[in-house]
């Protein structure tokens, strides 16, 4: 490849030994301390903040010339900001890339969880814009990181009740924020609450990086993972009321897309990977059955 | 009556650099009595109930605190997690400006619920109920409960701090100024509500005021602050009818009528 | 039975001191006591301390030396000694007073007013405000107002409410300062027969009443004041 020639200016995976190494400590203690935020001394990246600066981090600090990475953005593997981290690792690191979820080792993602169930071989590293759960009701950070160390936990609560008050049920839809291991109470990043159930006690590590905001997290494996809830108003996932209109899959997170102008619209797998496995095992959804059943 | 007080203050300084904010205070004060601390601005009343109340670490003395179970506890000596918790379920803090006490930007209801979340409870139902018994208590009408306090008037704001303090049943409530900035109708029905609550739940306070009316008209006992001193004290209508110090006389002399 | 009030040797005076420090004595000296069921005026002509004499004895004015004893739930508190919460508990349970003035507390009901004292010392609501009313029909209050705050009644109506909240405990001190003195012909009856009554339910009162016939009709002993009165002695 015509790139090798300039991998010399630059150190495997981007970032130096030192950087890595310090990323790599704050990443231990994190794994130490599940659902802890960690500062670190976050770097500069050849991307702006927003862009999953702190996902590339952490992911730079792990990957090794054996591993095969997959990006995902809202699910899929085509989106731009997919499709730059992914040509950014390969130039920089020049791995093994995929878009299938079975063959990845170290999987950043940026909203989603794959839909299919993760591995203990694998890493999932999640870009995280704001790490603090507790942050838009209270926001000094001095209080905030108090209230962690006392685990004064009230305020998430009340988030939830304005919710119910507002609109007669917690209408939080992502970033809904969870209790790890019966102790801090962490944001999933801007997950829909869909995948909260799949973090809890998963096989894959879980590792959280915010790059603006110089913090990292971590869920290792076989960790428990609870949404907070009320008594009477208990977790809920969403519920689609129709499958995937390509694959005709049930119990995952649809997207809605807009076909015309005229209201055309369809719903699809977010996990563009799941659905195309299920499509390529035969499975058929309402929308490519149509044409079968008019060319009948 | 119990015969122990419910907070013993001892030889309590704080100082400032080499300025002192108070100095030498002592006092104690027992179940169900409301203690009013009255001076002018920069009287160091401000600074001594904070460092009653843990809000600042006094330089020398000793607060001590009754417990529920009945053992007496230096606030300085206990750890942040058991003086914080402390802070919100038997104290209460009502401050003169309601936005430093509230939070502004979730509902009424949520401001009244939160220290009950904050000690556990996880009813929705429960918690709302509780809320709108208390607004009921506080005169804030029950169809406000989803409303921020940002829409409520300054008197509402006031009202409604004071139920969002009183939800876990404190049994000792700071007030820092808790009337000041009202104007006088709102004034009059504050004070009467604080009155009656304070009876009827015989709960103790401590209230900051310079306002001799307020103090005549809620406190027990009262302590003449100033210069950081505590310069006169006892019966708050012996202290305002037969004033001994000077600054005193000077300061029951200066109201238009108490 | 121990004598409900004793007052020993008793100087008091008021230092100005936003008039150069100026001392002035107002009593010196005051030694008295008022016995069970006894009614007890003091006389004596205006400025000459009556009403300072009450505000020590209900502990409003501190004393320079001297015992203020009163008998409480069987031992003697010596009033101008203790401190304010003994004196708040006598003032709750032995030791009434009936001041001129009513200080009226805002937005609160004149029945709640009068009801209050009983109410404080853990009597049950509904039927301390059925006492309290039952007093202020006997001192011919219109029911119109009882549901009203007093902050805005005439001076004669405050006092009745004032005089319905000092009379309603059983208390066993009582201190009077002239709670007729805005009170017509009809009413001043029905407070002489109430302190008829106090007296003979055996507590010792001590009061100031500046209206002759008031005075006549109540006093068992007339105390004059001027004794206490440092220009006395001075002279």
């Amino acid at each position: 490849m015509s790139s090798h020639a300039d991998l010399a200016t630059y150190n495997f995976a981007y970032l130096d030994e030192q950087t890595k190494r310090m990323i790599r400590r704050a990443i231990l203690k994190a794994i130490a301390i599940p659902g802890y935020q960690v500062p670190f001394a976050s770097r500069e990246m050849p991307m702006p903040y927003g862009w999953g600066t702190g996902g590339v981090q952490v992911t730079a600090s792990i990957i090794g010339a054996d591993d095969v990475l997959k990006v995902i953005d809202q699910g899929a593997d085509d989106t731009t900001n997919a499709v730059s981290i992914r040509a950014f690792f390969q130039k920089v690191a020049d791995i093994a890339v995929t878009t299938k979820t079975d063959e990845a080792t170290i999987i950043q993602t940026r909203h989603r969880i794959p839909e299919t169930r993760l591995k203990s071989n694998q890493v999932l590293v999640y870009q995280v814009p704001i790490p603090e759960p507790l942050r838009f009701l209270e926001p000094r950070e001095t209080e905030t990181r108090k209230m962690h160390a006392l685990e004064e936990y009230g305020l998430m609560h009340v988030k939830l009740y304005e919710d119910i008050a507002r609109n007669g049920h917690i209408a939080t839809t992502y970033s809904y924020p969870v209790k790890v291991q019966g102790r801090y109470v962490m944001s999933p990043s801007p997950t829909p609450k869909f995948d909260n159930p799949k973090m809890h006690m998963s096989d894959a590590l879980q590792l959280f990086g915010a790059g603006r905001e110089k913090r990292i997290y971590a869920v290792p494996p076989h960790t428990e993972v609870v949404s907070l809830d009320f008594e009477d108003h208990p977790f809920e996932v969403q519920k689609f009321d129709r499958p995937c209109a390509l694959c005709g899959a049930e119990h995952v997170y649809l997207d809605e897309v807009i076909l015309d102008d005229k209201g055309g619209r369809m719903f699809v797998c977010s996990d563009t990977d799941h659905c195309e496995d299920r499509r390529a095992d035969g499975h058929v959804g309402e929308l490519l059955a149509k044409p079968q059943e008019a060319a009948e | 009556m119990t015969d122990s007080p419910l907070l013993k203050v001892n030889d309590l300084s704080k100082f400032y650099g080499t300025r002192h904010g108070c100095r030498n205070v002592a006092f104690e004060l027992w179940p169900g009595e409301v203690l009013a601390i009255v001076g002018e601005s920069g009287s160091g009343k401000t600074t001594l109930l904070n460092c009653l109340s843990t809000r600042l670490t006094p330089t020398t003395g000793s607060v001590e605190y009754q417990m529920r179970d009945g053992s007496f506890r230096d606030l300085y000596h206990m750890s942040e997690a058991e003086r914080r918790f402390l802070m919100r379920t038997d104290w209460g803090f009502v401050h003169q400006n309601p936005a430093d006490g509230l939070r502004m930007t979730v509902s009424a209801g949520a401001n009244v619920g939160e220290r009950l979340m904050a000690v556990g409870n996880r009813h929705y139902g429960n918690i709302r109920a509780t809320a709108t018994d208390w607004l009921t208590r506080v005169e804030i009408g029950v169809d406000r409960i989803d409303d921020q306090p940002r829409a409520f008037s300054g008197g509402m704001r006031q009202r409604l701090q004071i139920a969002r303090n009183l939800v876990t049943g404190p049994r000792l409530v700071f007030m820092d100024e808790p009337t000041g900035g009202l104007d006088v109708s709102v004034q009059a029905r504050l004070l009467d509500l604080v009155r009656g609550l304070v009876s009827d739940l015989g709960l103790s306070a401590i209230i900051v005021t310079h306002d001799l009316a307020v103090a005549r008209l809620l406190s027990h006992r009262m302590l003449v602050m100033k210069d950081g001193h505590v310069i006169e004290q006892g019966l708050t209508d012996r202290v305002l009818d037969d004033p001994h110090e000077p600054y005193t006389q000077l300061l029951v002399s200066s109201i238009l009528q108490v | 039975m121990a004598t409900p009030l004793v007052v020993s040797e008793v100087f008091k005076s008021f230092t100005m001191h936003l008039r150069d420090g100026i001392r002035l004595p107002v009593v010196s000296d005051a030694s008295f006591s008022v016995a069970a069921g006894e009614c007890v005026v003091l006389g004596g002509p205006s400025g000459i301390g009556k009403s300072s004499i009450l505000k020590m004895l209900y502990g409003n004015y501190a004393v320079d030396s001297g015992q203020i004893l009163v008998s409480h739930r069987g031992r003697f508190v010596d009033i101008a000694s203790a401190d304010p919460r003994t004196v708040l508990a006598v003032r709750r349970d032995t030791l009434g007073y009936v001041s001129q003035f009513l200080r009226t507390v805002p937005r609160v009901a004149a029945l709640d007013v009068v009801a209050e004292p009983l109410i404080s010392r853990g009597e049950d609501p509904i039927s301390a405000r059925q006492k309290a009313g039952e007093l202020l029909e006997k001192l011919n209050l219109p029911k119109a107002l009882w549901q009203l705050p007093p902050a805005t009644f005439s001076g004669g109506e405050q006092q009745r409410v004032n005089i319905a909240r000092g009379f309603i405990t059983d208390h066993a001190v009582l201190l009077l300062d002239e709670p007729t003195a805005s009170l017509d012909a009809m009413n001043r009856k029905v407070v002489v027969a109430m302190i008829e009554a106090k007296k003979k339910a055996g507590v010792a009162l001590l009061g100031i009443f500046h209206d002759e016939e008031v005075r006549e009709a109540v006093a068992d002993r007339i105390l004059d004041v001027s004794e206490f009165s440092p220009q006395r002695r001075a002279a």
